[in-house]
């Protein structure tokens, strides 16, 4: 007790590393490692199977590099043109749904949260959705706008991010009372909004024709299969803030932890990191459905394996789930498109089917132990 | 210095504090009595800024609490409220090291690690510290947040704590260690303001007292001057008589009345 008497007498020697803290850097060099590996592997599976060093002699060439590594013209193409825009479109947007995950279990203190919790996904499907059923009348008002020839592709994409980002902004709009943003108020709100969507999603889903339906279905489980680099290039933008914003945000979601009374009295500026938070995920989860559609589970599923791997240090788990969330997309993408080759499996099927088996035995596995 | 001029706080017409003043110096442990219900939690709360008052402000070394920048007021005066929400299983390593939060940038530094250190084997969690914090019990629990707590303003110069209610849970031994801590702070120069249940405590630790009743001040002073059977009377609705303490000379509040039912 005499510590305190004068100034702080602090005569320990530091404490080693805590082994939560080793765990969890060995554990993000494997996961760099393994996507790595993943991209190189996914790169080569296919209908024509390429080795992996002929898939590191197109990267090096494309790079401008002279490699040993031999390919022929055949394999660049298939490895340039059609695998990797579909490995690098799986990367985004794993990465993105992971951290957006991870993000926003950490702002709502809820190991449950997650995008489509706040009706995120939910918009842009509503968007997406109408845009299908309106489709004609759309496309005619989209191409009565002058210089906007072509423009169509790129129609049910903006609809979808627009979709989202309107959802977010009403639901923040809701939640604010006298000022403040009551982040269980915006859970609730999320919620009904969620509901909401859906409803009027099942409208225009009943007023839909056979084939709209069909295309509604397939939107709806989600598919890489539109990659191309244009598409990247139009999605980049959008994820490349949020992939590089967002993991910065650790120390603050720490804090969060303790409540928002609490994280202020420690100098956290509350508002600008809720803003921060929600504004990043709303961009990087809405580009994503607006290119694949909604992919179920990932988003809360790597988190939280992580956090039982590593604990909850969130200057761990973004940057953890950002890899791990890319990490498992391109693998279940990869399964997706070689499982029951030349057809092809939705990917959000995928995900759910593996994820929630998973999940379930991780959740019976911890209630087996506490009990 | 902290200083509370004529704070009053309203929740639509309903008053939950009226016209209180307060001054905290440093080098001086401020406890905050009343019956349940008095205004305690809210006047400390508006002290601390979770609450802004209806009208009157909160200075603090003279300068109005509002205009104080989140950071650098975080580096001179830590809060401890009532409730302990932590919503990750963080150890309790790692919650101590989130009160050096406004110290680093990136990673904590050796020196942040040993101030952690030094805070556990204060409060007395140091062989408890890779546990995670679910796992403990109430009283460790609180002890674990005020380590934290203390973390946060170690090495503060004037520094300030303001405690709502730290003794909930803690065993008698860690009630009065936890006073005895915050007394030394205040020997080093902290102010500390704490909300207490235990008159007897607030007599034998605190300098100042102030008694709350429905919102008001009923008295405020040193402990002889506020802890007397009529203002006791007047701020717990209960029957007192004061003995002397037989060994450390103070007085000793003892109920006179039993409870009719």
């Amino acid at each position: 007790m005499s510590a305190l008497t004068e100034k702080p007498a602090i005569t320990l020697t530091p404490a080693a590393p805590p082994t939560r803290q080793k765990r969890a850097r060995v554990l993000l060099a494997l996961l760099a490692a393994g996507l790595a590996v993943a991209v190189l592997v996914g790169a080569g599976a296919g209908a024509l199977p390429v080795p992996v060093a002929s898939v590191l002699g197109v990267l090096g060439h494309k790079l401008g590099l002279t490699t040993g590594w031999a390919f022929e013209p055949q394999q660049e193409a298939v490895v340039w043109a059609i695998r990797l825009p579909r490995v690098v479109l799986a990367v985004l947007v794993g990465a993105a749904l992971g951290l957006s995950g991870a993000a926003m279990q950490g702002l709502f203190r809820n190991p449950l949260a997650d995008p489509s919790l706040l009706g995120i996904s939910a918009g842009a499907s509503l968007a997406a959705v109408a845009v299908i059923v309106l489709e004609e009348k759309v496309l005619k008002l989209v191409s009565a706008l002058p210089g906007s020839a072509g423009a169509g592709a790129y129609v049910l994409p903006l609809a979808a991010f627009a979709g989202a980002c309107a959802t977010t902004l009403f639901v923040y709009r809701v939640s604010r009372q006298g000022g403040r943003v009551l982040v269980s108020t915006m859970l609730l709100v999320g919620i009904a909004t969620n509901g909401l969507a859906g409803a009027v999603t099942g409208l225009f889903t009943y007023a839909a024709t056979d084939a709209q339906l069909r295309s509604i279905t397939f939107w709806g489980l989600g598919s890489l299969g539109g990659a191309n680099w244009p598409a990247i290039a139009t999605l980049l933008p959008f994820v490349a803030g949020p992939l590089l914003w967002l993991p910065r945000l650790g120390k603050s979601l720490n804090l969060l932890a303790l409540g928002e009374e609490q994280a202020a009295h420690l100098g956290l500026p509350v508002a600008r990191v809720k803003w921060q938070v929600i504004g990043l995920t709303t961009l990087a989860v809405g580009a994503s459905v607006a290119l694949v559609g909604t992919i179920g589970f990932l988003g809360f599923l790597v988190p939280h394996v992580l956090r039982l791997l590593a604990g909850p240090d969130h200057r761990f788990i973004l940057p953890a789930s950002a890899l791990g969330g890319a990490l498992v997309l391109l693998l279940a993408d990869t399964l997706a498109r070689t499982a029951v080759a030349p057809a092809e499996l939705p990917i959000g099927i995928l995900t759910a089917l593996l994820g929630a088996p998973v999940f379930l035995w991780i959740v019976l596995k911890k209630a087996t132990k506490t009990a | 210095m902290l200083q509370a001029n004529s704070l009053t706080y309203r929740i639509g017409p309903k008053g939950l504090l009226q016209n209180v003043s307060l001054t905290a110096r440093p080098g001086e442990v401020l406890a905050i009595v009343g019956a349940n219900g008095a205004g305690k939690s809210t006047l400390l709360k508006v002290l601390s800024g979770d609450l802004k008052p209806s009208a009157g402000e909160v200075v603090f070394e003279g300068k109005p609490l509002a205009q104080w920048p989140p950071a650098a007021l975080a580096r001179r005066r830590a809060v401890l409220t009532q409730q302990h929400t932590l919503a990750l299983a963080f150890q309790v390593r790692e919650l101590a090291l989130l009160g050096r939060y406004p110290y680093f940038g990136g990673q904590p530094t050796a020196h942040d690690h040993a101030v952690v250190a030094a805070a556990l084997d204060l409060v007395g969690l140091r062989q408890l510290a890779e546990r995670e914090y679910p796992t403990l019990s109430g009283g460790e629990q609180q002890r674990a947040q005020l380590a934290r707590v203390l973390a946060q303003v170690w090495e503060a110069e004037k520094g300030f704590l303001l405690l709502d209610e730290p003794l909930t849970g803690l065993d008698l031994r860690h009630q009065h260690h936890t006073l005895a801590v915050a007394r030394q702070l205040a020997r080093r120069g902290f102010g500390v303001i704490a909300v207490l249940h235990d008159l007897n405590l607030a007599a034998q630790y605190a300098d100042q007292v102030l008694m709350l009743h429905q919102g008001r001040p009923v008295a405020s002073g040193t402990p002889a001057e506020v802890l007397t059977p009529d203002y006791i009377q007047l701020g717990f609705g209960i029957e007192v008589e004061l003995l002397a303490h037989p060994s450390l000379g103070g007085p000793l509040i003892v109920p006179t009345v039993n409870m009719p039912f």
